[in-house]
């Protein structure tokens, strides 16, 4: 009735090509867009965003890093964690050995570091594909976490090899370090989120994305009808490593503050947003952001549920929260094996239809 | 659809208990890798707290309530615990994470919260000078590594010349802090050290214990915690590594570590900084107060173990600081910021312990404006297979402050630099 095309007149070709085509989708996305910036900035507190907010938004990011480099190009990676602690470790680097430059600078250009490290690391996918390349980026998960526990310079030879984060501001407010408050870390985050989904959303429409899509949909076609594997893979795992820098950069610097490498980007964080873009959608930036809410949110509510609401013994709850999170992922995967993103899109197109199906 | 939404973010916003008068949470972790350090300490922690307010009802009258958070040893949430108890009026932080607790330093020291950190942390926020709202008596990592060192000294005659000596550590903030000493201590006797770091979790050290084989260190230290010291200890038996040479820090030295190896972990050492066993007269009203009415904190099985007591320790110094605050102020009902007045100002005598249940439990110690990291004196104690018993073989040792004082003042000052610190107490 409302969700439809019908009578939405298009008049110019940019209306034509638009990411939403449909209106009642355009208003919800400006909806949320005012509330993630009008809204909750008002209202957020500490719990808030450190517990739920600021986790969520980053891990989108890594997630929208993995799922151009997985979900569009097809390269499978498990060295998230790895290039996460080359951000971070970067941001760390420059923002102890350049304090007067801007950190929303510093983010970005660990960001580029990044991409460097992740075309070094894709080079291998030229000859190599599919679970052997998952092996090579694992060689390189492994590897960096060796580097950064291996050579003092990369942690300015302090005693315990941790690194923290010293204070930074923008325009007066401080976004790192301790006195940072709620509203300043989630709004950094929001606007480097925001930044970024808009532009892998219109990297993916454009032809660069489609490259990427030949390419994970059949190499040898695509290179027969002129797609360079060269370029368009290594241009894959450079954006894709450029996301992930940046959520490790943030992960560091505005989320926890002080990283130990092993810990922090182990390779259970490969999994875990490996998992966030299989959950969410292969494929998908909205399946990215939906990925990261369910394995972010999902635990901390059920902790809440379980201990703050039922009383639980704190023990009892964390293991029964891991069999509950395992449950759901598998039974997702059975029900639903392209993700909360195809759930969506199956709700988008039973709403066109609304309320006549036929 | 909506209704389950505003459902949820109830959920997610309703993570705080009931508001009680003092309150100390315990960040504490019974899952995961570290579960085997974790569950005693925790129960200890609780069990200790509960003892206070079912004899005493509580702290100066206060009831004490202890809000359990599960951090799996993991800092993402141990950050999550810190902010859903920060606003029920917590007192003081006693994360048991190394990680957590430099996660935790800036944060609380912006919201005005203690943190103790008994035998962990930060090393350098031994100088009260620097770290205002920190506080790790009666010992430090580098306490540790010093009384480890002077004990070898005594047993080779005064002189570690020519001697080589490893450290088995995982390879984190933890397993890390001791380098820097024991290295500095090389320099000064002479001996040899090398360094065999172990990847978390420490399951597999096949690789470094091949290593200690080949290269025969004449001693090993470890700085090993959870999975990790049971399989180092294994792994030192399966290839016939003298027990006796072989010492780990008092975070490697409890009975989950030993026992899986049976009789081939017997002779192992280990740093202890306070006593152990169920032979002191506080667990008498432990039983009474706490076991038997059905009260202990988890299983209930962990009672008198290496861990529990140094859980129960923890608690204890935690409460003497909220009594001796409440002293100070002339309220029972303190704040975060008058306990941290208690921290700095606490001192614990034998006579105090003795009044407490625990005599000759732990070492005196006198906290002061400038001193939050105490004497530093360590224990050796020793495994007993066939007993399955600790017994302790020195007093206490004395570490050896001219080494470790300026590493401390060094540290502590990149610090102030670092976040622009004054230097209090001048």
């Amino acid at each position: 009735m409302f969700y439809r095309e019908a009578g939405d007149f298009k008049t110019s070709y940019s209306d034509d090509s638009q990411t939403f085509p449909i209106r009642f989708d355009r208003w919800r996305y400006y909806g949320v867009l005012a509330i993630a910036f009008g809204v909750i900035p008002f209202l957020i507190n500490d719990y808030w965003a450190n517990a739920v907010f600021v986790p969520f938004l980053i891990y989108a990011i890594a997630a929208i890093g993995l799922n151009i480099l997985t979900g569009y190009c097809g390269q499978v990676s498990l060295g998230t964690g790895g290039f996460m602690a080359v951000g971070a470790y970067a941001c760390y680097k420059l923002m102890t050995a350049f304090p007067e430059v801007s950190i929303l600078i510093h983010v970005l250009l660990a960001g580029g570091v990044t991409a460097g490290v992740g075309v070094l690391f894709g080079l291998p996918s030229l000859r190599i594909k599919g679970f052997y390349l998952a092996v090579a980026t694992l060689a390189a998960q492994f590897f960096l976490v060796w580097l950064f526990n291996k050579v003092p310079w990369f942690y300015n030879y302090s005693a315990s090899g941790q690194i923290s984060a010293p204070e930074r501001t923008i325009l007066g407010h401080a976004v790192t370090g301790a006195n940072t408050t709620a509203a300043s870390k989630y709004l950094f985050c929001l606007v480097i989120v925001f930044a970024l989904a808009w532009l892998a959303r219109n990297l993916t429409r454009g032809s660069v994305g489609r490259k990427w899509m030949a390419i994970r949909d059949m190499d040898i076609a695509a290179e027969i009808i002129g797609v360079n594997p060269l370029t368009t893979k290594l241009s894959a795992f450079a954006v894709s490593s450029f996301y992930i820098g940046v959520a490790g950069a943030l992960f560091f610097s505005v989320y926890l503050g002080a990283v130990e490498v092993g810990e922090a980007f182990g390779i259970q964080k490969s999994f875990l947003v490996l998992f966030m873009i299989i959950i969410g959608g292969l494929g998908s930036i909205f399946g990215a952001f939906a990925g990261a809410a369910f394995l972010v949110l999902l635990p901390v509510l059920l902790k809440n549920i379980l201990v703050g609401q039922l009383g639980w013994a704190t023990d009892l709850a964390a293991h029964i929260e891991l069999m509950i999170v395992g449950g759901l992922i598998v039974a997702f995967l059975i029900a639903e094996p392209h993700g909360l993103a195809q759930l969506w899109r199956l709700a988008k197109e039973k709403l066109r239809l609304w309320p006549f199906p036929h | 659809m909506k209704k389950t939404l505003t459902a949820l973010a109830l959920a997610l916003a309703t993570a705080t208990p009931a508001l009680a008068e003092l309150v100390v949470p315990n960040l504490s972790y019974r899952t995961g890798p570290y579960a085997p350090g974790g569950i005693p300490y925790a129960d200890g922690f609780n069990d200790y707290f509960t003892l206070l307010n079912e004899r005493d009802g509580g702290i100066g009258g206060e009831k004490v309530a202890v809000p359990e958070c599960e951090t799996a040893y993991n800092t993402e949430k141990g950050v999550e615990c810190y902010e859903a108890t920060k606003g029920t009026g917590a007192l003081v932080y006693n994360p048991l994470s190394t990680g957590i607790t430099y996660q935790l330093i800036p944060k609380a020291v912006a919201d005005g919260i203690p943190l103790y950190t008994p035998g962990y942390g930060r090393t350098s926020a031994a100088n009260g000078k620097v770290f205002e709202w920190v506080f790790n008596y009666p010992a430090n990592y580098w306490d540790a590594a010093s009384v480890a060192i002077t004990y070898l000294l005594d047993q080779n005659g005064g002189s570690l010349e020519g001697k080589k000596i490893a450290l088995v550590y995982h390879n984190s903030a933890y397993g890390k802090e001791p380098i820097r000493t024991l290295s500095e201590l090389a320099k000064k006797h002479g001996y040899e050290f090398v360094e065999v770091p172990v990847d978390h979790p420490g399951q597999e050290q096949k690789s470094q214990w091949l290593q200690i084989r080949r290269d025969k260190p004449d001693y090993v230290l470890m700085w090993g915690w959870g999975v990790m010291n049971a399989v180092a200890v294994q792994e030192a038996a399966n290839i016939r590594f003298p027990m006796e040479n072989f010492i780990g820090v008092w975070w490697s030295g409890s009975e989950n570590d030993v026992i899986p190896a049976g009789d081939g972990a017997n002779g192992y050492k280990s740093l202890a900084m306070h006593g152990t066993g169920s032979d002191y007269p506080v667990y008498a009203d432990l039983k009474k107060y706490v076991h038997d009415a059905g009260k202990a904190s988890g299983a209930g099985d962990q009672v008198g173990s290496v861990l529990y007591s140094r859980g129960m320790y923890a608690a204890m110094v935690i409460s003497e600081a909220i009594r001796k605050a409440q002293e100070i102020h002339g309220t029972a009902a303190v704040n975060a910021a008058q306990v941290r007045d208690g921290f700095e100002a606490l001192e614990i005598t034998e006579a105090r312990m003795a009044e407490l249940g625990l005599p000759d439990f732990g070492q005196p110690f006198a906290a002061s404006c400038a001193d939050h990291g105490g004497p530093g004196a360590g224990l050796i104690q020793q495994w007993d297979a066939s007993a399955k018993k600790w017994s302790l073989i020195t007093g206490f040792i004395a570490p050896d402050d001219a080494v470790l004082t300026p590493l401390v003042m060094e540290d502590s000052a990149a610090f102030a630099a670092e976040n622009k610190i004054a230097e209090r107490c001048n």
